[in-house]
Protein backbone atom coordinates (compact mmCIF):
# COMPACT_ATOMS: atom_id res chain seq x y z
CA UNK A 1 0.00 0.00 0.00
CA UNK A 2 1.22 3.63 -0.91
CA UNK A 3 1.98 5.84 2.41
CA UNK A 4 -0.03 8.56 3.14
CA UNK A 5 0.76 11.78 3.24
CA UNK A 6 0.45 13.07 6.76
CA UNK A 7 0.08 16.84 7.38
CA UNK A 8 -0.32 18.67 10.65
CA UNK A 9 -2.57 21.73 9.68
CA UNK A 10 -3.08 25.00 11.50
CA UNK A 11 -6.09 27.29 11.78
CA UNK A 12 -6.36 30.56 13.88
CA UNK A 13 -7.28 33.46 12.02
CA UNK A 14 -10.33 34.64 14.15
CA UNK A 15 -12.05 33.11 16.99
CA UNK A 16 -11.47 29.29 16.55
CA UNK A 17 -7.66 27.57 17.54
CA UNK A 18 -7.54 24.54 15.66
CA UNK A 19 -4.85 22.04 14.55
CA UNK A 20 -5.61 18.86 12.33
CA UNK A 21 -4.13 15.69 10.65
CA UNK A 22 -5.12 15.05 7.60
CA UNK A 23 -3.93 12.24 5.42
CA UNK A 24 -3.72 12.84 1.38
CA UNK A 25 -6.09 15.84 1.68
CA UNK A 26 -9.09 14.06 1.94
CA UNK A 27 -9.69 11.82 5.15
CA UNK A 28 -9.49 13.84 8.84
CA UNK A 29 -7.49 11.77 11.26
CA UNK A 30 -8.46 14.55 14.08
CA UNK A 31 -9.42 17.93 13.79
CA UNK A 32 -9.44 19.55 17.16
CA UNK A 33 -11.80 23.06 17.37
CA UNK A 34 -11.30 24.96 20.51
CA UNK A 35 -13.97 27.59 19.66
CA UNK A 36 -13.95 31.18 21.97
CA UNK A 37 -17.56 32.11 21.09
CA UNK A 38 -18.32 31.76 24.92
CA UNK A 39 -15.82 34.60 25.37
CA UNK A 40 -16.77 36.78 22.50
CA UNK A 41 -20.37 36.77 23.32
CA UNK A 42 -19.68 38.70 26.31
CA UNK A 43 -19.01 41.58 23.86
CA UNK A 44 -21.02 41.14 21.36
CA UNK A 45 -18.71 40.46 18.65
CA UNK A 46 -15.14 39.26 18.72
CA UNK A 47 -12.31 41.70 20.43
CA UNK A 48 -9.37 40.79 18.23
CA UNK A 49 -6.83 41.41 21.83
CA UNK A 50 -8.58 38.77 23.59
CA UNK A 51 -9.38 36.27 20.40
CA UNK A 52 -5.32 36.70 20.44
CA UNK A 53 -4.78 35.90 24.05
CA UNK A 54 -7.22 32.76 23.92
CA UNK A 55 -5.23 31.54 21.11
CA UNK A 56 -1.80 31.34 22.83
CA UNK A 57 -3.69 29.54 25.50
CA UNK A 58 -4.80 27.12 23.55
CA UNK A 59 -2.22 26.20 20.57
CA UNK A 60 -0.42 23.58 22.06
CA UNK A 61 -2.85 21.73 23.98
CA UNK A 62 -4.77 21.46 20.20
CA UNK A 63 -1.81 20.35 18.75
CA UNK A 64 -1.04 17.75 21.33
CA UNK A 65 -4.47 16.31 21.13
CA UNK A 66 -4.70 16.46 17.00
CA UNK A 67 -1.74 14.09 17.56
CA UNK A 68 -3.05 11.93 20.00
CA UNK A 69 -6.48 11.82 18.56
CA UNK A 70 -5.04 10.50 15.04
CA UNK A 71 -2.26 8.04 16.64
CA UNK A 72 0.70 9.74 14.87
CA UNK A 73 3.77 11.11 16.27
CA UNK A 74 6.01 14.41 14.14
CA UNK A 75 7.83 11.49 12.81
CA UNK A 76 4.57 10.36 10.60
CA UNK A 77 4.34 13.91 9.03
CA UNK A 78 5.35 14.61 5.77
CA UNK A 79 4.17 18.72 6.76
CA UNK A 80 2.87 21.42 8.34
CA UNK A 81 0.26 23.50 7.07
CA UNK A 82 -0.96 26.74 8.46
CA UNK A 83 -3.50 29.84 7.64
CA UNK A 84 -1.24 33.12 7.17
CA UNK A 85 -4.34 35.52 6.09
CA UNK A 86 -6.82 36.64 5.68
CA UNK A 87 -7.80 37.70 9.38
CA UNK A 88 -7.27 38.93 12.50
CA UNK A 89 -3.77 39.76 12.58
CA UNK A 90 -2.82 39.21 16.05
CA UNK A 91 -4.88 35.49 15.85
CA UNK A 92 -3.07 34.76 12.45
CA UNK A 93 0.50 35.15 14.21
CA UNK A 94 0.02 32.60 16.92
CA UNK A 95 -0.71 30.02 14.05
CA UNK A 96 1.84 31.15 11.99
CA UNK A 97 4.53 31.13 14.68
CA UNK A 98 3.65 27.31 15.97
CA UNK A 99 3.25 26.27 12.77
CA UNK A 100 6.73 27.28 11.83
CA UNK A 101 8.40 26.48 14.97
CA UNK A 102 6.97 22.56 14.57
CA UNK A 103 8.16 22.84 10.95
CA UNK A 104 11.74 24.00 11.95
CA UNK A 105 11.90 21.29 14.97
CA UNK A 106 11.14 18.17 13.02
CA UNK A 107 12.27 19.24 9.71
CA UNK A 108 9.16 19.36 7.65
CA UNK A 109 7.86 21.62 4.73
CA UNK A 110 5.65 24.85 5.83
CA UNK A 111 2.60 25.21 3.74
CA UNK A 112 1.06 28.76 3.62
CA UNK A 113 -2.49 28.35 3.09
CA UNK A 114 -5.22 30.90 2.16
CA UNK A 115 -7.77 30.47 4.68
CA UNK A 116 -10.40 31.06 1.75
CA UNK A 117 -8.98 28.18 -0.21
CA UNK A 118 -9.29 26.34 2.89
CA UNK A 119 -12.74 26.89 3.19
CA UNK A 120 -13.51 25.99 -0.25
CA UNK A 121 -11.34 22.62 0.03
CA UNK A 122 -13.83 21.36 2.93
CA UNK A 123 -15.80 20.89 -0.02
CA UNK A 124 -13.06 18.22 -0.86
CA UNK A 125 -14.39 15.83 1.96
CA UNK A 126 -16.99 15.02 0.34
CA UNK A 127 -15.67 14.33 -3.01
CA UNK A 128 -12.90 15.22 -5.41
CA UNK A 129 -13.37 18.25 -7.18
CA UNK A 130 -13.75 18.36 -10.94
CA UNK A 131 -13.08 21.26 -12.64
CA UNK A 132 -13.73 23.77 -14.25
CA UNK A 133 -15.82 24.49 -10.42
CA UNK A 134 -17.44 27.82 -9.05
CA UNK A 135 -17.38 28.50 -5.28
CA UNK A 136 -19.74 30.92 -3.79
CA UNK A 137 -17.67 31.54 -0.32
CA UNK A 138 -19.65 32.97 2.48
CA UNK A 139 -18.32 34.15 5.67
CA UNK A 140 -18.95 36.58 8.38
CA UNK A 141 -15.37 38.23 6.26
CA UNK A 142 -16.45 37.63 3.27
CA UNK A 143 -19.09 36.91 0.71
CA UNK A 144 -17.41 36.17 -2.63
CA UNK A 145 -17.35 34.22 -5.67
CA UNK A 146 -14.44 32.29 -6.85
CA UNK A 147 -13.69 30.02 -10.00
CA UNK A 148 -11.20 27.58 -10.05
CA UNK A 149 -9.75 26.38 -13.75
CA UNK A 150 -7.78 23.96 -11.37
CA UNK A 151 -6.73 22.81 -7.77
CA UNK A 152 -5.15 25.11 -6.24
CA UNK A 153 -6.13 28.11 -8.42
CA UNK A 154 -8.45 30.49 -7.23
CA UNK A 155 -10.14 33.93 -8.97
CA UNK A 156 -12.46 36.06 -8.07
CA UNK A 157 -14.92 36.88 -10.09
CA UNK A 158 -17.59 38.71 -7.86
CA UNK A 159 -17.44 40.03 -4.17
CA UNK A 160 -19.68 41.81 -1.73
CA UNK A 161 -19.05 45.59 -2.35
CA UNK A 162 -19.92 46.24 1.20
CA UNK A 163 -20.84 44.07 4.35
CA UNK A 164 -20.23 40.22 4.00
CA UNK A 165 -23.57 38.28 4.82
CA UNK A 166 -22.11 36.72 7.81
CA UNK A 167 -21.60 40.39 9.70
CA UNK A 168 -25.05 41.25 8.56
CA UNK A 169 -26.58 38.18 10.00
CA UNK A 170 -24.63 39.32 13.64
CA UNK A 171 -25.36 42.87 13.24
CA UNK A 172 -29.64 42.15 12.67
CA UNK A 173 -28.61 40.06 15.54
CA UNK A 174 -28.29 42.41 17.95
CA UNK A 175 -31.56 44.29 16.57
CA UNK A 176 -33.82 40.88 17.42
CA UNK A 177 -31.44 40.60 20.71
CA UNK A 178 -29.94 37.44 19.61
CA UNK A 179 -26.51 36.51 20.49
CA UNK A 180 -23.20 36.20 18.90
CA UNK A 181 -22.77 34.46 16.75
CA UNK A 182 -26.19 35.17 15.44
CA UNK A 183 -26.49 32.97 12.31
CA UNK A 184 -27.73 29.73 13.35
CA UNK A 185 -30.20 31.18 15.35
CA UNK A 186 -31.93 33.55 13.07
CA UNK A 187 -31.90 30.75 10.00
CA UNK A 188 -34.26 28.98 13.24
CA UNK A 189 -36.40 31.73 13.52
CA UNK A 190 -36.52 32.17 9.68
CA UNK A 191 -37.69 28.81 9.29
CA UNK A 192 -40.45 29.47 11.48
CA UNK A 193 -41.50 32.94 10.11
CA UNK A 194 -42.91 34.08 6.65
CA UNK A 195 -41.24 36.50 4.24
CA UNK A 196 -44.23 39.49 4.57
CA UNK A 197 -41.30 42.48 4.67
CA UNK A 198 -39.99 42.15 1.46
CA UNK A 199 -36.93 43.90 2.37
CA UNK A 200 -34.81 45.13 -1.05
CA UNK A 201 -32.40 42.35 -2.94
CA UNK A 202 -29.68 44.87 -3.68
CA UNK A 203 -28.11 44.78 -6.68
CA UNK A 204 -30.02 41.50 -7.57
CA UNK A 205 -30.54 43.13 -11.47
CA UNK A 206 -27.33 44.32 -11.89
CA UNK A 207 -25.62 43.19 -14.77
CA UNK A 208 -22.45 42.08 -12.53
CA UNK A 209 -21.63 39.21 -9.96
CA UNK A 210 -20.83 41.01 -6.94
CA UNK A 211 -23.04 41.91 -3.50
CA UNK A 212 -24.06 43.81 -1.27
CA UNK A 213 -25.69 43.85 2.12
CA UNK A 214 -25.74 46.85 3.79
CA UNK A 215 -28.65 48.44 2.30
CA UNK A 216 -30.36 45.40 3.55
CA UNK A 217 -29.17 45.54 6.91
CA UNK A 218 -30.27 49.26 7.11
CA UNK A 219 -33.92 48.58 5.98
CA UNK A 220 -34.09 45.61 8.60
CA UNK A 221 -32.99 48.15 11.55
CA UNK A 222 -35.35 51.14 10.41
CA UNK A 223 -38.48 48.53 9.86
CA UNK A 224 -37.51 47.38 13.52
CA UNK A 225 -37.15 50.94 14.89
CA UNK A 226 -39.96 52.84 13.20
CA UNK A 227 -41.99 50.11 14.82
CA UNK A 228 -40.77 50.59 17.93
CA UNK A 229 -41.37 54.41 17.75
CA UNK A 230 -44.61 54.02 16.90
CA UNK A 231 -45.57 51.11 19.35
CA UNK A 232 -46.13 48.15 17.21
CA UNK A 233 -44.64 44.95 17.77
CA UNK A 234 -43.33 43.18 14.84
CA UNK A 235 -43.09 39.23 14.66
CA UNK A 236 -39.50 38.42 14.72
CA UNK A 237 -39.73 35.31 13.13
CA UNK A 238 -41.46 37.11 9.75
CA UNK A 239 -38.39 39.32 10.53
CA UNK A 240 -35.86 36.59 10.38
CA UNK A 241 -37.41 35.01 7.33
CA UNK A 242 -37.79 38.42 5.29
CA UNK A 243 -34.26 39.19 5.87
CA UNK A 244 -33.04 35.43 5.54
CA UNK A 245 -35.17 35.52 1.93
CA UNK A 246 -33.66 38.22 0.88
CA UNK A 247 -29.86 37.12 1.47
CA UNK A 248 -30.66 34.05 -0.14
CA UNK A 249 -32.31 35.73 -3.60
CA UNK A 250 -29.66 37.72 -3.76
CA UNK A 251 -27.11 34.98 -3.48
CA UNK A 252 -29.01 32.41 -5.38
CA UNK A 253 -29.85 34.57 -7.62
CA UNK A 254 -26.03 35.95 -8.59
CA UNK A 255 -24.88 32.31 -8.52
CA UNK A 256 -27.35 31.65 -11.21
CA UNK A 257 -26.21 34.72 -13.08
CA UNK A 258 -22.39 33.34 -12.77
CA UNK A 259 -23.34 29.66 -13.79
CA UNK A 260 -24.99 30.92 -16.85
CA UNK A 261 -21.68 33.02 -18.01
CA UNK A 262 -19.33 30.02 -16.91
CA UNK A 263 -20.25 26.80 -16.87
CA UNK A 264 -18.84 24.73 -14.43
CA UNK A 265 -18.68 21.00 -13.48
CA UNK A 266 -19.17 21.80 -9.10
CA UNK A 267 -20.47 24.49 -7.37
CA UNK A 268 -18.81 24.41 -3.75
CA UNK A 269 -20.97 26.17 -1.13
CA UNK A 270 -18.12 26.97 1.42
CA UNK A 271 -18.17 29.30 4.37
CA UNK A 272 -19.47 30.22 7.99
CA UNK A 273 -22.63 30.91 6.01
CA UNK A 274 -22.93 27.82 3.86
CA UNK A 275 -23.69 25.74 7.35
CA UNK A 276 -27.17 28.60 6.69
CA UNK A 277 -29.77 25.91 5.91
CA UNK A 278 -32.15 28.41 4.43
CA UNK A 279 -29.15 28.41 2.00
CA UNK A 280 -28.22 24.90 1.56
CA UNK A 281 -32.00 24.00 1.16
CA UNK A 282 -32.53 26.82 -1.60
CA UNK A 283 -29.68 25.62 -3.87
CA UNK A 284 -30.17 22.29 -3.58
CA UNK A 285 -33.94 22.64 -4.90
CA UNK A 286 -32.90 25.03 -7.57
CA UNK A 287 -29.89 24.36 -8.51
CA UNK A 288 -30.64 20.64 -10.24
CA UNK A 289 -33.44 22.12 -12.71
CA UNK A 290 -31.94 25.28 -13.75
CA UNK A 291 -28.38 23.68 -14.26
CA UNK A 292 -28.87 20.00 -14.27
CA UNK A 293 -24.94 19.80 -15.68
CA UNK A 294 -23.46 21.10 -12.53
CA UNK A 295 -23.25 19.66 -9.42
CA UNK A 296 -23.57 20.59 -5.83
CA UNK A 297 -21.01 20.04 -3.56
CA UNK A 298 -21.90 21.39 0.08
CA UNK A 299 -18.98 21.69 2.56
CA UNK A 300 -20.00 19.61 5.37
CA UNK A 301 -21.70 21.27 8.54
CA UNK A 302 -19.08 20.53 10.69
CA UNK A 303 -16.55 21.89 8.66
CA UNK A 304 -18.57 25.18 7.29
CA UNK A 305 -16.97 27.43 10.37
CA UNK A 306 -13.25 27.66 10.71
CA UNK A 307 -11.11 24.53 11.22
CA UNK A 308 -7.75 22.81 10.78
CA UNK A 309 -8.82 19.80 8.43
CA UNK A 310 -10.02 22.42 5.79
CA UNK A 311 -6.89 24.13 5.53
CA UNK A 312 -4.72 20.37 5.50
CA UNK A 313 -7.10 19.80 2.85
CA UNK A 314 -5.84 22.74 0.76
CA UNK A 315 -2.46 22.44 2.02
CA UNK A 316 -2.10 18.69 0.41
CA UNK A 317 -2.54 20.50 -2.90
CA UNK A 318 0.57 23.11 -2.27
CA UNK A 319 2.04 20.11 -1.30
CA UNK A 320 1.95 18.36 -4.34
CA UNK A 321 2.57 21.53 -6.39
CA UNK A 322 6.01 21.78 -3.87
CA UNK A 323 4.26 25.24 -2.64
CA UNK A 324 6.63 25.79 0.81
CA UNK A 325 7.18 28.67 2.82
CA UNK A 326 10.07 29.57 4.76
CA UNK A 327 11.26 30.57 8.50
CA UNK A 328 10.67 34.29 7.56
CA UNK A 329 6.66 33.30 6.76
CA UNK A 330 4.21 36.23 8.74
CA UNK A 331 0.80 36.61 8.74
CA UNK A 332 -0.66 38.54 5.91
CA UNK A 333 -4.14 39.93 7.45
CA UNK A 334 -5.92 41.14 3.83
CA UNK A 335 -4.21 38.12 1.89
CA UNK A 336 -6.61 38.01 -1.55
CA UNK A 337 -6.93 35.87 -4.48
CA UNK A 338 -6.52 37.39 -7.67
CA UNK A 339 -9.10 39.14 -9.42
CA UNK A 340 -10.10 37.02 -12.68
CA UNK A 341 -8.27 38.78 -15.53
CA UNK A 342 -10.25 40.72 -18.07
CA UNK A 343 -12.96 41.06 -15.13
CA UNK A 344 -13.67 45.09 -14.07
CA UNK A 345 -14.15 45.35 -10.66
CA UNK B 1 22.81 22.45 29.60
CA UNK B 2 22.12 23.83 26.07
CA UNK B 3 19.81 26.78 26.25
CA UNK B 4 18.23 29.02 23.44
CA UNK B 5 16.55 32.28 24.97
CA UNK B 6 14.16 34.67 23.03
CA UNK B 7 13.24 38.19 23.49
CA UNK B 8 10.48 40.01 21.36
CA UNK B 9 8.78 42.13 24.21
CA UNK B 10 9.41 45.53 22.50
CA UNK B 11 10.95 46.95 19.46
CA UNK B 12 14.60 45.39 20.03
CA UNK B 13 14.94 41.22 19.18
CA UNK B 14 17.44 39.39 20.67
CA UNK B 15 18.13 35.74 20.37
CA UNK B 16 21.00 33.32 21.98
CA UNK B 17 22.13 30.51 22.49
CA UNK B 18 24.12 29.05 25.33
CA UNK B 19 25.92 26.02 26.82
CA UNK B 20 25.64 26.52 30.18
CA UNK B 21 27.26 29.39 31.52
CA UNK B 22 28.94 30.06 27.77
CA UNK B 23 27.39 32.07 25.47
CA UNK B 24 28.20 30.47 21.59
CA UNK B 25 25.96 33.03 19.42
CA UNK B 26 23.51 35.99 19.73
CA UNK B 27 21.79 38.68 17.66
CA UNK B 28 20.52 41.32 18.71
CA UNK B 29 18.52 44.00 16.47
CA UNK B 30 16.54 47.22 17.32
CA UNK B 31 15.57 47.83 13.71
CA UNK B 32 11.51 47.09 13.87
CA UNK B 33 8.29 45.14 14.64
CA UNK B 34 8.14 42.59 12.43
CA UNK B 35 9.39 39.99 14.71
CA UNK B 36 6.94 37.39 13.23
CA UNK B 37 9.02 37.49 9.98
CA UNK B 38 12.61 37.60 11.69
CA UNK B 39 12.84 35.51 14.79
CA UNK B 40 12.81 32.41 13.18
CA UNK B 41 15.76 32.55 10.91
CA UNK B 42 17.65 34.38 13.54
CA UNK B 43 17.08 31.43 16.11
CA UNK B 44 17.79 29.00 12.63
CA UNK B 45 21.08 30.85 12.28
CA UNK B 46 22.19 31.28 15.53
CA UNK B 47 21.44 27.16 16.29
CA UNK B 48 23.29 26.59 13.21
CA UNK B 49 26.48 28.78 14.41
CA UNK B 50 26.48 26.80 17.38
CA UNK B 51 26.52 23.82 15.72
CA UNK B 52 23.33 22.84 17.30
CA UNK B 53 20.26 20.81 16.29
CA UNK B 54 16.90 22.09 17.52
CA UNK B 55 16.91 18.55 19.74
CA UNK B 56 20.24 19.30 21.71
CA UNK B 57 18.42 21.73 23.41
CA UNK B 58 17.67 21.19 27.08
CA UNK B 59 15.64 24.46 27.78
CA UNK B 60 14.20 27.60 26.37
CA UNK B 61 14.08 30.89 27.65
CA UNK B 62 11.41 33.42 27.15
CA UNK B 63 11.03 37.33 28.34
CA UNK B 64 7.57 36.57 28.83
CA UNK B 65 6.65 40.31 29.79
CA UNK B 66 5.67 42.60 30.03
CA UNK B 67 6.03 44.62 26.76
CA UNK B 68 4.26 45.05 23.85
CA UNK B 69 1.22 42.13 23.12
CA UNK B 70 1.96 41.37 19.75
CA UNK B 71 5.44 41.11 20.57
CA UNK B 72 5.59 38.81 23.51
CA UNK B 73 3.10 36.72 21.58
CA UNK B 74 5.39 35.91 18.69
CA UNK B 75 8.60 35.49 21.22
CA UNK B 76 6.14 33.43 24.12
CA UNK B 77 4.55 31.65 21.16
CA UNK B 78 7.60 30.07 19.23
CA UNK B 79 9.48 29.16 22.54
CA UNK B 80 6.05 27.66 23.90
CA UNK B 81 5.91 25.75 20.82
CA UNK B 82 9.35 24.47 20.66
CA UNK B 83 9.49 23.54 23.99
CA UNK B 84 6.46 21.22 23.74
CA UNK B 85 7.23 19.80 20.55
CA UNK B 86 10.51 19.11 21.79
CA UNK B 87 9.59 18.27 25.17
CA UNK B 88 11.73 20.31 26.54
CA UNK B 89 11.87 22.95 29.72
CA UNK B 90 10.36 26.25 29.50
CA UNK B 91 11.45 29.18 31.70
CA UNK B 92 9.77 32.91 31.38
CA UNK B 93 11.82 35.55 32.83
CA UNK B 94 10.43 39.14 33.19
CA UNK B 95 11.14 41.24 30.38
CA UNK B 96 12.06 44.02 32.96
CA UNK B 97 13.95 42.24 34.59
CA UNK B 98 16.33 40.75 31.88
CA UNK B 99 16.86 44.63 30.71
CA UNK B 100 17.63 45.36 34.11
CA UNK B 101 20.32 42.41 34.85
CA UNK B 102 22.69 44.37 32.17
CA UNK B 103 23.59 46.26 35.03
CA UNK B 104 26.20 44.44 36.98
CA UNK B 105 27.04 46.76 40.02
CA UNK B 106 26.22 45.27 43.30
CA UNK B 107 23.52 46.56 45.21
CA UNK B 108 22.60 48.96 42.60
CA UNK B 109 18.80 50.08 42.27
CA UNK B 110 18.11 49.73 38.79
CA UNK B 111 14.15 50.84 37.67
CA UNK B 112 13.83 49.21 33.73
CA UNK B 113 11.19 50.89 31.99
CA UNK B 114 8.89 50.47 28.92
CA UNK B 115 6.40 52.81 27.01
CA UNK B 116 2.50 51.75 27.29
CA UNK B 117 1.63 54.81 25.88
CA UNK B 118 -0.48 57.92 26.94
CA UNK B 119 1.68 58.70 29.42
CA UNK B 120 2.19 55.26 30.98
CA UNK B 121 5.05 52.75 31.53
CA UNK B 122 5.32 49.09 32.35
CA UNK B 123 8.27 49.21 35.13
CA UNK B 124 9.71 48.07 38.12
CA UNK B 125 12.10 48.50 40.46
CA UNK B 126 15.10 45.59 40.73
CA UNK B 127 17.84 45.58 43.36
CA UNK B 128 21.02 44.07 41.93
CA UNK B 129 22.15 41.02 44.57
CA UNK B 130 24.49 38.58 44.07
CA UNK B 131 24.53 39.03 40.42
CA UNK B 132 21.01 39.27 39.76
CA UNK B 133 18.50 41.31 39.66
CA UNK B 134 16.07 40.91 42.55
CA UNK B 135 12.48 42.78 42.57
CA UNK B 136 12.33 45.74 44.78
CA UNK B 137 8.59 46.97 43.06
CA UNK B 138 6.92 44.58 41.36
CA UNK B 139 6.44 44.72 37.58
CA UNK B 140 3.29 46.97 36.87
CA UNK B 141 1.20 49.42 34.40
CA UNK B 142 1.72 52.52 35.67
CA UNK B 143 1.22 56.17 35.12
CA UNK B 144 4.92 57.96 34.77
CA UNK B 145 3.76 60.41 37.48
CA UNK B 146 3.23 58.33 39.89
CA UNK B 147 6.26 56.30 39.18
CA UNK B 148 8.21 58.59 39.31
CA UNK B 149 6.67 59.74 42.96
CA UNK B 150 7.20 55.90 43.70
CA UNK B 151 10.50 55.95 42.77
CA UNK B 152 11.63 59.12 44.77
CA UNK B 153 10.90 57.48 48.19
CA UNK B 154 14.01 55.91 47.46
CA UNK B 155 16.75 58.28 49.01
CA UNK B 156 19.63 56.68 46.22
CA UNK B 157 20.65 56.47 43.03
CA UNK B 158 18.46 54.88 40.89
CA UNK B 159 19.78 53.62 37.24
CA UNK B 160 17.50 54.21 34.38
CA UNK B 161 17.29 51.51 32.03
CA UNK B 162 15.31 51.34 28.53
CA UNK B 163 14.96 52.82 25.21
CA UNK B 164 11.88 54.21 26.20
CA UNK B 165 13.57 55.63 29.18
CA UNK B 166 14.26 59.12 27.02
CA UNK B 167 10.92 59.68 26.26
CA UNK B 168 9.78 60.32 30.02
CA UNK B 169 13.30 61.59 31.14
CA UNK B 170 11.86 65.02 32.30
CA UNK B 171 9.56 64.53 34.21
CA UNK B 172 12.02 61.25 36.22
CA UNK B 173 14.26 64.09 36.57
CA UNK B 174 11.85 66.16 38.24
CA UNK B 175 11.18 63.64 40.60
CA UNK B 176 14.57 62.24 41.02
CA UNK B 177 16.69 64.61 40.66
CA UNK B 178 20.73 63.68 40.56
CA UNK B 179 19.57 60.68 41.87
CA UNK B 180 18.66 59.71 38.65
CA UNK B 181 21.65 57.80 36.76
CA UNK B 182 20.61 57.41 32.72
CA UNK B 183 22.04 53.96 31.79
CA UNK B 184 24.46 53.53 28.78
CA UNK B 185 23.00 53.41 25.39
CA UNK B 186 24.79 49.86 25.16
CA UNK B 187 23.21 48.59 27.97
CA UNK B 188 19.33 49.84 27.15
CA UNK B 189 18.82 47.23 24.39
CA UNK B 190 17.98 43.21 26.39
CA UNK B 191 20.17 40.92 25.76
CA UNK B 192 19.21 37.29 25.38
CA UNK B 193 22.61 36.11 26.24
CA UNK B 194 21.91 37.89 29.67
CA UNK B 195 18.52 36.35 29.78
CA UNK B 196 19.68 32.97 29.02
CA UNK B 197 22.16 33.39 31.50
CA UNK B 198 19.25 34.10 34.14
CA UNK B 199 16.90 31.81 32.93
CA UNK B 200 19.53 28.86 33.49
CA UNK B 201 18.78 28.68 37.24
CA UNK B 202 15.42 29.57 37.04
CA UNK B 203 12.62 26.33 38.02
CA UNK B 204 11.15 25.82 34.09
CA UNK B 205 7.19 26.37 34.04
CA UNK B 206 5.33 23.12 35.96
CA UNK B 207 2.17 23.43 33.20
CA UNK B 208 3.55 24.47 29.74
CA UNK B 209 -0.12 24.65 28.35
CA UNK B 210 -1.19 27.11 30.61
CA UNK B 211 2.20 29.25 29.96
CA UNK B 212 0.91 32.77 28.48
CA UNK B 213 3.00 35.95 28.55
CA UNK B 214 2.51 38.39 31.21
CA UNK B 215 0.73 40.89 29.87
CA UNK B 216 0.31 43.13 33.43
CA UNK B 217 -3.45 44.11 31.79
CA UNK B 218 -6.26 43.03 31.11
CA UNK B 219 -7.98 43.72 27.38
CA UNK B 220 -10.16 46.90 27.34
CA UNK B 221 -12.76 44.91 26.37
CA UNK B 222 -12.85 42.48 29.68
CA UNK B 223 -11.98 45.20 31.77
CA UNK B 224 -15.26 47.15 30.65
CA UNK B 225 -17.44 44.20 30.75
CA UNK B 226 -16.07 43.01 34.50
CA UNK B 227 -17.07 46.90 35.35
CA UNK B 228 -20.56 46.29 34.06
CA UNK B 229 -20.47 42.68 35.19
CA UNK B 230 -18.98 42.47 38.26
CA UNK B 231 -21.43 39.07 39.78
CA UNK B 232 -20.98 37.49 36.49
CA UNK B 233 -19.10 34.76 34.81
CA UNK B 234 -19.27 32.95 31.65
CA UNK B 235 -16.28 30.83 32.63
CA UNK B 236 -14.91 28.46 30.19
CA UNK B 237 -14.43 30.75 28.04
CA UNK B 238 -12.83 28.50 25.34
CA UNK B 239 -14.38 25.22 24.75
CA UNK B 240 -13.19 22.07 22.49
CA UNK B 241 -16.00 21.65 19.98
Amino acid sequence: MKKQNLILAFESSCDETSVAVVADGHQILSNVIATQINSHKRFGGVVPEVASRHHIEQITICIESALEEANVTYDDLDAVAVTYGPGLVGALLVGVNAAKVVAYAHHLPLIPVNHMAGHIYAARFVKPFEFPLMALLVSGGHTELVYMQADGQFEIIGETRDDAAGEAYDKIGRVLGVSYPAGKEIDQMAHAGIDTFNFPRAMIDEDNFDFSFSGLKSAFINTVHHADQIGATLDKNDLAASFQASVVDVLVSKTHRVLEQYPVKQLVLAGGVAANQGLRERLQKDLPTAFPNTELLLAPLKLCGDNGAMIGAAGYVQYQHHQFGDASLNADPSLEFDWMPGMVK
Amino acid sequence: MKLLAIDTSNRPLSVAVLADQQILATTTTNVGRNHSSTLLPIVERAMTQSGLEPTDLDRIVVAAGPGSYTGLRIGVTTAKTLAFTLNKELVGISSLAALAANVVTEGQLVAPLFDARRDNAFAGLYRIQNQRPVAVIEDQHVSVAKWAAKLATYNEPIVLIGTDVQKYVEPLRAALGDRLIRARPQLDLPQAGVLGLLGQTATPVANLHAFVPNYLRLTQAEHDWQAKHPEKDHAPYVEKI
